[in-house]
């Protein structure tokens, strides 16, 4: 199994806000993944989303699933993020009163990104934007007999 | 319990999801923050907040939360209450403040999610 789609997003339209996120979610539960990886691919592909239509004048979410995991990719044209070890820190946020108001902005989206996926790579230039990639192990893997050592960490 | 024994606990009125108080209830995470939520919030529990924009039905669409309770007399709003209606997300509103509608429903036997954070 293999399934790529790219989706764009309208940078701030708070409205619209999680659209993709709520779409991406329906298709990897459709594709029959488990459960835990669907909500951890939603979780992050959310944060993302938010950030996106928070920071960015538009950008694209790339998601690739298949049999082992879930990439997504995160790209925005927007402001980009000066310090990324600043904007790493749980509470660090230059967030507006529009994205607060919305129960965001409290400086965790980057973290909670980090928390999910259990690969995490972003990079960001000034003023060009901001590229952020997470991949999500299929549970089901890490339960595979050659790795038998995987079992404890997640029963 | 099910959804419909908290609302009974709580004295609320339900907004979305009359056809769905039989869901059984067993834990719930209170917050006003969304990135807390998702930090922290675990599947099928009770989402109880003083927000009421459609990111509040997203996030619990998200985690698959079972209800969203909101508190402080907050109602949503028409976006919000059309979203749930499309994503079959029970909003109930309480005139309870957060603390006491928190403590109500831990005194009937609802625990949290988790008990602290730092320790899952």
């Amino acid at each position: 199994m293999s399934y790529d789609k790219t989706f764009s997003v309208e940078g701030g339209n708070f409205q619209a806000a999680g659209n993709v996120s709520s779409e991406i979610k329906g298709i990897l539960k459709e594709l029959g993944l488990p459960r835990d990886t669907v909500r951890r691919a939603a979780i992050v592909c959310y944060e993302s989303e938010i950030n996106i239509v928070s920071y960015a004048k538009k950008g694209q979410i790339v998601l690739h699933a298949d049999d082992q995991s879930v990439e997504i990719e995160a790209k925005d044209e927007g402001s980009g993020i000066p310090d990324i070890e600043l904007a790493m820190k749980e509470g660090y946020s230059t967030a507006t009163a529009q994205v607060r108001e919305m129960g965001f902005g409290a400086g965790m989206g980057l973290s909670n990104m980090k928390r999910y996926a259990d690969d995490f790579f972003i990079s960001s230039e000034v003023g060009v934007g901001t590229y952020v990639k997470m991949v999500v192990f299929n549970l089901d893997l890490k339960l595979h007999p050659d790795h038998p050592q995987w079992v404890d960490t997640y029963t | 319990m099910t959804l419909n024994d908290v609302k009974d606990i709580l004295d609320a009125e339900v907004i979305v999801g009359r056809e769905q108080l039989g869901k059984e209830i067993k834990t719930a995470f209170s917050a006003d923050l969304m990135s807390d939520v998702l930090a922290f919030a675990k599947t099928e529990s009770l989402l109880l907040t003083g927000l009421t924009n459609p990111q509040v039905v997203r996030t619990a669409d998200i985690l698959d939360i079972s209800a969203i309770i909101m508190v402080r007399g907050k109602k949503p709003s028409e976006e919000t209450v059309k979203l749930a209606e499309q994503l079959k997300i029970p909003i109930l509103s309480t005139k309870y403040i957060l603390f006491e509608t928190s403590g109500r429903l831990h005194r009937s036997g609802i625990v949290g999610c988790i008990e602290k954070v730092g320790t899952e």
